[in-house]
C-alpha cells in the first residue's frame, strides 16, 4: 500500500539527526515537525527570518508579528533567535543549514528540480526555494510519485528549474530515491531507488517512473 | 538635534513623491509592512511605481491597496502568491513583475545599502533568473552576478524608535526591514512606540538612526494575520 502523507513526513523524519538546523518547506513538509524521532533535537529555521521555531499558538495568543514563511502564526522557544532577511538568507546560501525538505513539482534523474512555476499557468513566484537548493547541505524532496498519473521523476525536466543538479533524496508515496549529484548531466544511473513503500510493487513504481534508476540490491 | 519626527504619515512623505520612483517596503506577507505609510502613499496618487517588497500584499491589504488603483507598474518580489488582482493584473500585461530569488533580493538590498554595485551568488545558475546576466566560477562552482539595489524611498515598520531614528523591530516583523532602511536614498519608518534617546539599551539596536530621516509615530496597527493557525490546549 502506498504511504500516507503522515508516513511519508515520518520516513522524511528519519534523514534527521540530533543537533540539525533545518528548513522545513510549505505543504507536507510542515509535517515532517509531527515525527521527529525520540531523542533527537533540531532547530527549524523559517527564511522570514527566526531560528528554533515553535509550534502553533493556542487560541487567542497569536501574535501577528510572529509568523513562519507560510504566513501561519507560530510561536518561539527558549533557543529562539530572530534576525533579517539578509542575514536568513546568509544563513541558507552559506551552507549553514544542515537540511532542506521540500516539495516538487518535478525531479529528474540528475538531480534537477523544478517547483515554481508553470509558465502561461501560474505566476507565484519562487520565494526562497532556489536560495535553499543552492546552498542548504542536503535536500530532500518530499512529493506524490505522479500528477494526475503523469510521471514527476522525469529523465529531464520540462517545467522551468529551481536548481540544477540539487537534489539529493527523493520521498513519494512509493518508495525513496537517492540521487548521486556527483554523476551530473555524465551518464544514467545517478538516481537509484533504495526503499519501497510496504507492498510496492517494483513494477509499479517502473511504470510510474519515467527518470532511469538503479534498484539497490536485494530490493522488490 | 534634527528634528525626524513628522505629524502623520502624509507630512512624513510630504516632498519625497514623483512619479515612476522606485519605493521599498519591507514586510513578509503582512507581518512588519509599513500600513500607514502605504496607506498615505495611495492618497497620494502617486503612479508608474517600481515597488521593491518581498511580496504584493493580497487584495485589499498591504500593497494590495496599491494595486487596487493602478499606482503600481513594476514590482520586484519573491512571491506574490496570495494576490488575485496581481496574477490578472500580470497576465493582462497592466503590471510589470521581476521576481527574485527571495535571499537574492534580500542581498542586493543589503549590497546596495551597502555600497557594493553587485556581487556573485549560486542562487539560481542552471535556472531563467541567471538568463543574460554574467557567469563566473570561482573555485570550480559556477556563480551568477547580480546588481545592488538602491531606491529612491524606503518605507519600513518598527516597533520601537527614538528621536534620533535608531530602531528595534520585534519578532519575525523584522524581516527585510533593516535592509532596507539601509538602502533607500530617503528612509522613512514608522514606528509603534516612541521613545527619547538612551531608552533604548545602544547595544539593542537593530539600525542606527543615521538609516532614517523621517519618522511618524502611530499607537496603533492594524496587523492583520493571513493564515491564523492554532493548537488546542492540553494537547
Amino acid at each position: 500500500m502506498p504511504w500516507s502523507r503522515d508516513d511519508m513526513a515520518r520516513r522524511a523524519a528519519a534523514e534527521l539527526k540530533d543537533g540539525f538546523y533545518v528548513n522545513l518547506g510549505i505543504g507536507i513538509p510542515t509535517l515532517v515537525s509531527n515525527f521527529i524521532p525520540p531523542g533527537i533535537t533540531v532547530q527549524l529555521q523559517s527564511e522570514n527570518g527566526m531560528l528554533g521555531m515553535g509550534p502553533f499558538p493556542f487560541e487567542g495568543e497569536e501574535d501577528p508579528d510572529l509568523i513562519n514563511a507560510g504566513k501561519q502564526t507560530i510561536t518561539e522557544l527558549p533557543t529562539t533567535s530572530y534576525f533579517d532577511s539578509a542575514q536568513s538568507f546568509g544563513m541558507i546560501r552559506g551552507g549553514h543549514i544542515d537540511l532542506s525538505i521540500l516539495g516538487a513539482m518535478q525531479v529528474a534523474e540528475n538531480g534537477d528540480l523544478a517547483n515554481w512555476m508553470i509558465p502561461g499557468r501560474m505566476v507565484k513566484g519562487m520565494g526562497g526555494a532556489m536560495d535553499l537548493v543552492a546552498g542548504v547541505k542536503r535536500v530532500v524532496v518530499l512529493m506524490e510519485h505522479t500528477a494526475k498519473d503523469e510521471p514527476k521523476l522525469l529523465h529531464r525536466c520540462t517545467l522551468p528549474l529551481t536548481g540544477a543538479g540539487v537534489v539529493d533524496m527523493v520521498i513519494t508515496d512509493l518508495g525513496v530515491f537517492a540521487i548521486d549529484k556527483s554523476m551530473g548531466d555524465k551518464e544514467a544511473g545517478g538516481m537509484e531507488l533504495i526503499e519501497l513503500a510496504p507492498g510496492v510493487p517494483l513494477a509499479e513504481i517502473r511504470q510510474k517512473t519515467e527518470a532511469e534508476f538503479r534498484v539497490r540490491p536485494g530490493l522488490g | 538635534m534634527a528634528n525626524k519626527i513628522y505629524p502623520d504619515a502624509a507630512a512624513a512623505l510630504a516632498g519625497l513623491l514623483h512619479d515612476g520612483m522606485m519605493i521599498m517596503a519591507g514586510g513578509f506577507g503582512l507581518c512588519g509592512i509599513p500600513e500607514k505609510l502605504i496607506a498615505a502613499i495611495r492618497e497620494s496618487g502617486v503612479k508608474d511605481l517600481t515597488v521593491v517588497s518581498n511580496n504584493a500584499g493580497i487584495d485589499g491589504a498591504g500593497l494590495g491597496v496599491l494595486l487596487d488603483t493602478r499606482q503600481i507598474r513594476k514590482m520586484i518580489s519573491s512571491y506574490v502568491g496570495e494576490n488575485k488582482l496581481f496574477a490578472d493584473l500580470y497576465l493582462k500585461g497592466e503590471l510589470e513583475l521581476e521576481f527574485n530569488p527571495q535571499g537574492t533580493l534580500a542581498e542586493r538590498i543589503r549590497a546596495g545599502g551597502a555600497g557594493i554595485p553587485a556581487f556573485f551568488t549560486k542562487t539560481g545558475v542552471g535556472t531563467l533568473v541567471a538568463e543574460g546576466k554574467e557567469l563566473r566560477e570561482f573555485d570550480g562552482e559556477t556563480y551568477v552576478m547580480e546588481r545592488g539595489l538602491v531606491a529612491d524611498l524606503a518605507l519600513v515598520h518598527a516597533w520601537k524608535g527614538d528621536r534620533e531614528g535608531n530602531l528595534v523591530y520585534r519578532k519575525t516583523a523584522r524581516n527585510f526591514n533593516p535592509v532596507m532602511a539601509t538602502a533607500g536614498k530617503v528612509t522613512v519608518a514608522e514606528i509603534e512606540g516612541l521613545v527619547e534617546p538612551g531608552e533604548i539599551e545602544p547595544d539593542q539596536i537593530h539600525t542606527p538612526g543615521i538609516f532614517v530621516q523621517r519618522i511618524v509615530h502611530y499607537p496603533s496597527y492594524e496587523k492583520r494575520i493571513e493564515q491564523r493557525t492554532v493548537r488546542k490546549r492540553g494537547a
